[in-house]
């Protein structure tokens, strides 16, 4: 398979949401077919430019799967699955973009915080931050104020996301703010909050710089960012 | 085209009965047909009835001879046996056709039962007195008297229900020109050219079958071409409970029969009034009238293909009417289909009938009741099922695009389970996955379910803020529906038919 027919075949894949060769795709007959793993590790092999397949193979695709999923074509399992087919990429690809110096969007913690064990939003928000080029760090759910900020510190994260399902546990956001002001790192990491009983209003009241609605709408408001 | 069929939904049999009860009563029906007999008002019907073994006796009632015929036991069991245990149904459309099998419980929803009313909906917006900003839509319904156009119309939104599997005229034609002699042909065109699923009907006029059956041969393509795909069937009431055989009705029976058509044989008593209401004895009379009703068929032609057609009801205690939407109409329809999968004839039942006059929540109730509980039942064609109102008084257009949805969801509900080996190995090793991925997250293994159509969307009409718009959107969707094309006949056949087919009207034709 010469380049350009390899780099066309991943991005096919991507939108295809396939991640390793076993998956079916959103069309029919693509099982046991090579998919984004396998053809990305070939497209290493091959020594093509990481940036042209970063730029060439998943960008462009995972704007094409946002447009489908817009149009109600594409259902959130096609998206999430695109997505991981760039988090999957992004993973092999890692360590030669670090090479030729191309950063990430940016690190990205993410937890569910303390007395809540309800993680399936956060690690929705985690998949689709991965495929939109940030590199995650997930801590987890029932996760402590004290840790999440020592994490944040020590990780020089920009960006902390915090979740919680429970009315009771959604307080735990504002210690975790005010710790981050305490130890005085607020003003280096924005604070990106979500959950159920989670609204704008609350992000404005615990001082967090937004409320997202789902993890589509936390993409969307990191790329109004400028991000 | 011996392979096509309508996939329908072959469901697990909810039954109320044990097999001890299903005896009881089928001894009960025997005993009632031999040791009381039942009032035959047909000479020819008597006659073949007496040729076969049955006693005939002749009485006079209010000055008209009637006869009396009490059927032996043997007699009816040995003719039920008879009856085909499995046939089809035609359509327009091969892919249409139905496969009905008494030892298989799949099944069909279609429409009925020819109302005089015809229910418009159109949405208003309505405006706070007391607040200018608050406006509530909220539909407006009109009554208008069926016509042809009408069913016109009806024919042609039912061929676009993905639900619905069969046809039977849900609206009566009273346009000015249409007499009772040209009434059949032009309700059986107005059908057949603007759907392409099955039609079944009544027959108003014995002297017009022949045109009907004419009409139907040249869409088929011959004579032969109409038997092996019927296009159309029809039913006969042959049964004014309790026990008295219709003298018209009975001639028209003979007439479809040898005609080589499938019919249905319906009954339909109203516990409490024209049969008991206690169960026991309301299955066991109607069980009486359908068997007789079936011996009468397979005496005129061994092996003529014939529904079991019940249709209990249960009568209002403060006026008489029938009421649908009652735990009792469920009890009897479902006992029926039992006693029609314990002959081996094909069950035609009921539901989605009620006695709200508009959609709406009581329609809502009595629909998804009875819906539910006779699809649970297993009974191979059920009729009624679509846009009745004001028990079967009026067809609203809009509720039965409502209720296409809801039957959509029973047949996905009650589909099979699938779980074999394959389904649980692809488990385990799904789950082995994503208990290895860092986010545990099956969301994405759900796509080759939601591909395989194994999964269900969200109810069609649901709203994202506080109000209820489900009738709103149904409106938007039944407009939608009707700016399709319809499936009209090719122009060739229409030539024929309107050559060779007396009284049919010019309008009709596209």
């Amino acid at each position: 398979m010469n380049e350009q027919e390899l780099i066309e075949k991943i991005a096919y894949n991507v939108i295809q949401g396939r991640v390793v060769a076993e998956d079916e795709g959103f069309n029919e007959g693509l099982e046991g077919q090579p998919a984004v793993t396998e053809l990305m590790e070939q497209a290493v092999e091959q020594n093509i430019d990481a940036k042209k397949l970063v730029v060439e193979c998943l960008t462009g695709s995972m704007e094409d799967v946002g447009e489908k999923y817009d149009k109600g074509i594409y259902l959130i399992p096609d998206m999430l699955a695109s997505a991981e087919c760039v988090g999957a990429a992004m993973d092999i690809l890692g360590p030669r973009l670090a090479k030729a110096g191309i950063e990430s969007k940016g690190r990205f913690i993410l937890a569910t915080v303390a007395g809540d064990l309800h993680d399936i939003g956060k690690n929705i928000v985690g998949i689709m931050l991965k495929g939109a080029g940030f590199e995650v760090i997930d801590l987890g759910n029932d996760v402590s104020a004290d840790h999440i900020v020592e994490e944040t510190r020590k990780n020089n994260a920009q960006f902390l996301g915090l979740s919680a399902l429970l009315t009771t546990t959604m307080r735990e956001m504002e210690k975790v703010v005010k710790a981050l002001q305490n130890e005085g790192i607020r003003d280096k990491v924005r604070v990106l909050i979500g959950g159920a009983p989670t609204s704008d209003k609350f992000a404005k009241q615990i001082g967090a710089d937004a409320y997202c609605r789902d993890a589509f709408h936390a993409v969307d408001i990191l790329r109004k960012m400028n991000i | 085209m011996s392979e096509l069929f309508r996939e329908g939904t072959v469901v697990k049999p909810y039954e109320r009965m044990s097999q001890e009860q299903i005896l009881l009563l089928h001894n009960a029906s025997l005993s009632i047909l031999t040791d009381l007999g039942i009032w035959c008002y047909n000479e020819r019907a008597a006659g073949l009835f007496g040729d076969h073994g049955a006693r005939v006796w002749e009485e006079i009632e209010h000055g008209q001879t009637v006869w009396r015929v009490s059927l032996p036991a043997g007699l009816v069991e040995e003719a039920v046996k008879k009856a085909p245990s499995r046939f089809f149904l035609g359509a327009r459309n091969p892919k249409n056709r139905l496969l009905l099998d008494s030892q298989i419980p799949r099944i069909y929803f279609g429409t009925g039962s020819e109302t005089n009313i015809w229910i418009e909906t159109a949405m208003e917006r309505f405006v706070s007195t007391d607040r200018q900003d608050v406006v509530l839509q909220s539909p407006r319904f009109t009554k208008l008297r069926g016509n042809t156009e009408l069913l016109s119309r009806a024919a042609q939104l039912c061929e676009n229900l993905e639900n619905l599997d069969f046809f039977i005229r849900p609206v009566n034609i009273q346009d000015p020109d249409v007499t009772e002699d040209n009434h059949d042909v032009n309700k059986f065109f107005a059908s057949l050219n603007n759907i392409t699923k099955h039609v079944q009907a009544g027959l108003t006029r014995l002297d017009r079958l022949d045109d009907v059956v004419r009409m139907s041969e040249i869409i088929a393509g011959g004579k032969k071409a109409l038997r092996k795909n019927p296009i159309i069937s029809f039913i006969a009431c042959v049964f004014k409970s309790p026990l008295q055989f219709v003298k018209d009705t009975a001639d028209k029976v003979f007439a479809i029969v040898e005609a080589g058509l499938p019919l249905v044989i319906s009954s339909s008593p109203q516990g409490g009034s024209s049969a008991p209401i206690q169960e026991a004895g309301m299955i066991a009379q109607i069980n009486a009238e359908i068997l007789a009703g079936i011996t009468f068929t397979q005496l005129i032609r061994e092996g003529a293909p014939v529904l079991y057609g019940s249709v209990p009801v249960r009568a209002r205690m403060d006026d008489l009417h029938d009421l649908y939407g009652c735990p009792e109409f469920n009890q009897y329809n479902i006992d029926c289909a039992q006693m029609a999968r314990f002959y081996k004839v094909p069950c035609y039942s009921t539901a989605g009938v009620g006695d709200a006059k508009v959609p709406g929540m009581q329609a809502l109730f009595e629909k998804l009741f009875t819906h539910l509980y006779v699809a649970m039942s297993g009974a191979q064609y059920i009729h009624y099922a679509f846009g009745l109102l004001d028990r079967t008084n009026s067809f609203c257009p809009v509720q039965a695009v409502l209720d296409d949805e809801q039957i959509g969801k029973i047949k996905h509900c009650l589909r099979m389970p699938k779980i074999s080996q394959t389904d649980v190995d692809d488990a385990i090793k799904m789950i082995g996955r994503v208990m290895a991925s860092s986010h545990r997250l099956f969301a994405r293994h759900a796509r080759k379910a939601i591909h395989a159509g194994d999964v269900s969307r969200p109810y069609r009409f649901e709203s994202g803020g506080m109000s209820d718009r489900v009738i709103e959107h149904a409106v938007t969707q039944l407009a939608e529906i009707e700016s399709l094309p319809a499936p009209h006949l090719s122009a060739d056949v229409l030539d024929k038919i309107y050559a060779e087919i007396p009284g049919l009207l010019p309008r009709l034709r596209p």
